[in-house]
């Protein structure tokens, strides 16, 4: 397996909380990058989509001719993490809404399925992949996953529902790990990421590592 | 489990990061925003250049038409209270809207004390002239802070210069020795620890979004490079000749801000912007900004 500093890990930089996962990445180790443009999202070797407002996001990424690339990233094997907005984004399906969705991942999400912001709640979640100690799980106007497909592993659940889940090399949660400093989970992706990167081929991607774009904060 | 957290509060406003909140007077605007990529809707009952044009005491709005607009879209509504009007902040609450402006665009109920905002369990944001005033509504619990500008003028003259205040007045802290902190917050009339919190990180505690003036997609791109991190456009929209396409270039333009081809790419075409004032010739009583301290 490659080095963690080694990868290249983008965050879809077209709206939302990029900065906060740039530094939980930085902090792994991994080189962080923001990016919103064909040439930057191909040059990394996985994505992460952040929190923010997924109809936002959703109408960029489809007007600025994002949603085929992100597809052919993710066929190509190469991991996906979506937080919140970004669950939404990767779902397949989301309940009673026809916004734009990439419809990568084999689950139904419902929007804002707590309530309104006033709903927005903390909660200790027990995450088993990722060691005993409890998660803090910051949910704001959060989606439910209101059903997986038979591929779909569930990794935490809060409130009886599931709040963290692995298909393959995509990974979703719920919740915000970029809000607190508990950098757990964004290990686990790069883990994912090293894993996936060792097994495509590294010298064609060699080619690219430090393509002129900078390192944040 | 924990409702309404510090955590979660500020968390929605980093949510809004990058994006572009929309003032609207009833539903259909605010599907007009929604469809042109707004990450949030301001209800309100006249926009502020119509407030200023009509002149009267301005409140908040009709809860029923915060109801309608709340039901007509599925980001999250923001509506305006007056400045100290903690009962129009609490029905705010009850109704369930998102975020609660306490706002200078209406008529101020108190003229010497803000809201308490850390008795709410809605979020609030409130604006701000220069670092200190920001600093003196975070410590009365504003979740985010964005620049006042002179809402209703058109004109972003204001909040480029409140922004340039806000961040120079960062850098400055930024080469100060500790023991001159204390003697800049009193300067600053600002909360000591809140000072010291800017010092260590370099920014402010909570999100800093620009308003106030803002009516075209170059405006966002500018407020955007001075190192705000949303904008709010009040009447820069539905002032305009072509709010749908206006609404949807100033989104773009948001999101790429950093790049000028797109800028001018997405302002082709747009139709007239809102008309605007010289706020130089406005009166010192017909100014916004000089409502709340």
């Amino acid at each position: 397996m490659g080095r963690i500093e080694d990868l290249q890990v983008g965050v879809l930089a077209l709206q939302g909380d990029v900065r906060e996962h740039l530094l939980a990445l930085a902090r792994c180790g991994a080189q962080a990058l923001p990016v919103k443009y064909e040439e930057q999202i191909r040059a990394c070797q996985a994505l992460v989509i952040p929190g923010g407002e997924s109809t936002t996001i959703g109408k960029l990424v489809s007007r600025y001719g994002l949603a085929e690339l992100l597809r052919e990233f993710a066929a190509a094997g190469k991991p996906i993490f979506g937080t919140c907005a970004g669950s939404i984004l990767l779902a397949k399906e989301i309940e009673g809404n026809e916004q734009f969705r990439l419809g990568l991942m084999d689950i139904v999400v419902e929007r804002n399925a707590y309530g309104r912001q006033v709903e927005s709640f903390e909660d200790e979640l027990n995450i088993p992949s990722l060691g005993e100690e409890p998660f803090r799980g910051v949910f704001i106007r959060a989606p439910q996953i209101r059903s997986l497909g038979e591929g779909v592993e569930p990794l935490a659940y809060c409130r009886e529902r599931v709040v963290l889940c692995r298909q393959g090399r995509l990974l979703v949660s719920t919740f915000h790990p970029e809000l607190t400093t508990d950098l757990r989970l964004h290990q686990y992706f790069l883990i994912l990421v090293q894993a996936s990167h060792s097994s495509t081929d590294v010298r064609k991607h060699g080619n690219h590592k430090r393509a002129g774009y900078q390192s944040v904060r | 489990m924990e409702r309404a957290t510090w955590r979660t509060k500020v968390g929605l406003a980093e949510m809004l990061k990058g994006g572009v909140i929309m003032d609207v007077t009833h539903a259909e605007q605010a599907q007009i925003a929604e469809e042109a990529g707004a990450v949030a809707v301001m209800a309100l009952e006249r926009v502020p250049a119509d407030i200023r044009a009509e002149g009267g005491v301005a409140r908040m709005a009709d809860p029923l038409k915060i109801k309608e607009i709340m039901e007509a879209v599925s980001i999250p509504v923001m509506a305006k209270a007056r400045i100290g009007h903690f009962a129009e902040a609490q029905v705010l609450e009850a109704l369930g809207v998102d975020f609660v402006d306490e706002s200078e665009v209406l008529t101020p109920a108190d003229e010497e004390h803000h809201i308490d905002k850390h008795k709410f369990n809605v979020p609030f944001v409130c604006g701000c002239r220069d670092l200190g005033e920001a600093l003196r509504r975070i410590g009365e619990g504003a979740a985010m802070i964005r620049t006042k500008g002179e809402a209703g003028s058109g004109n972003i003259v204001e909040a480029v210069r409140h922004m340039r205040l806000v961040t120079s007045e960062m850098r400055r802290l930024s080469a100060l020795k500790e023991e001159e902190l204390m003697g800049t917050a009193k300067e600053l009339r600002a909360p000591y620890e809140l000072v010291c919190q800017v010092v260590k990180e370099g920014r402010l505690p909570v999100p800093n979004f620009a308003a106030g003036g803002i009516a075209t997609p170059a405006d966002a791109a500018l407020m955007m490079q001075l190192g705000a991190e949303a904008v709010f456009v009040g009447s820069g929209i539905f002032k305009s000749k072509d709010p749908r396409a206006r609404a949807k270039a100033i989104v773009e333009a948001t999101a790429h801000y950093d790049r000028p081809d797109i800028v001018a790419k997405v302002s082709e075409g747009i139709g007239e912007a809102m008309a605007g004032l010289d706020v130089h010739k406005l009166e010192e009583k017909d100014l916004l900004q000089t409502r709340g301290w």
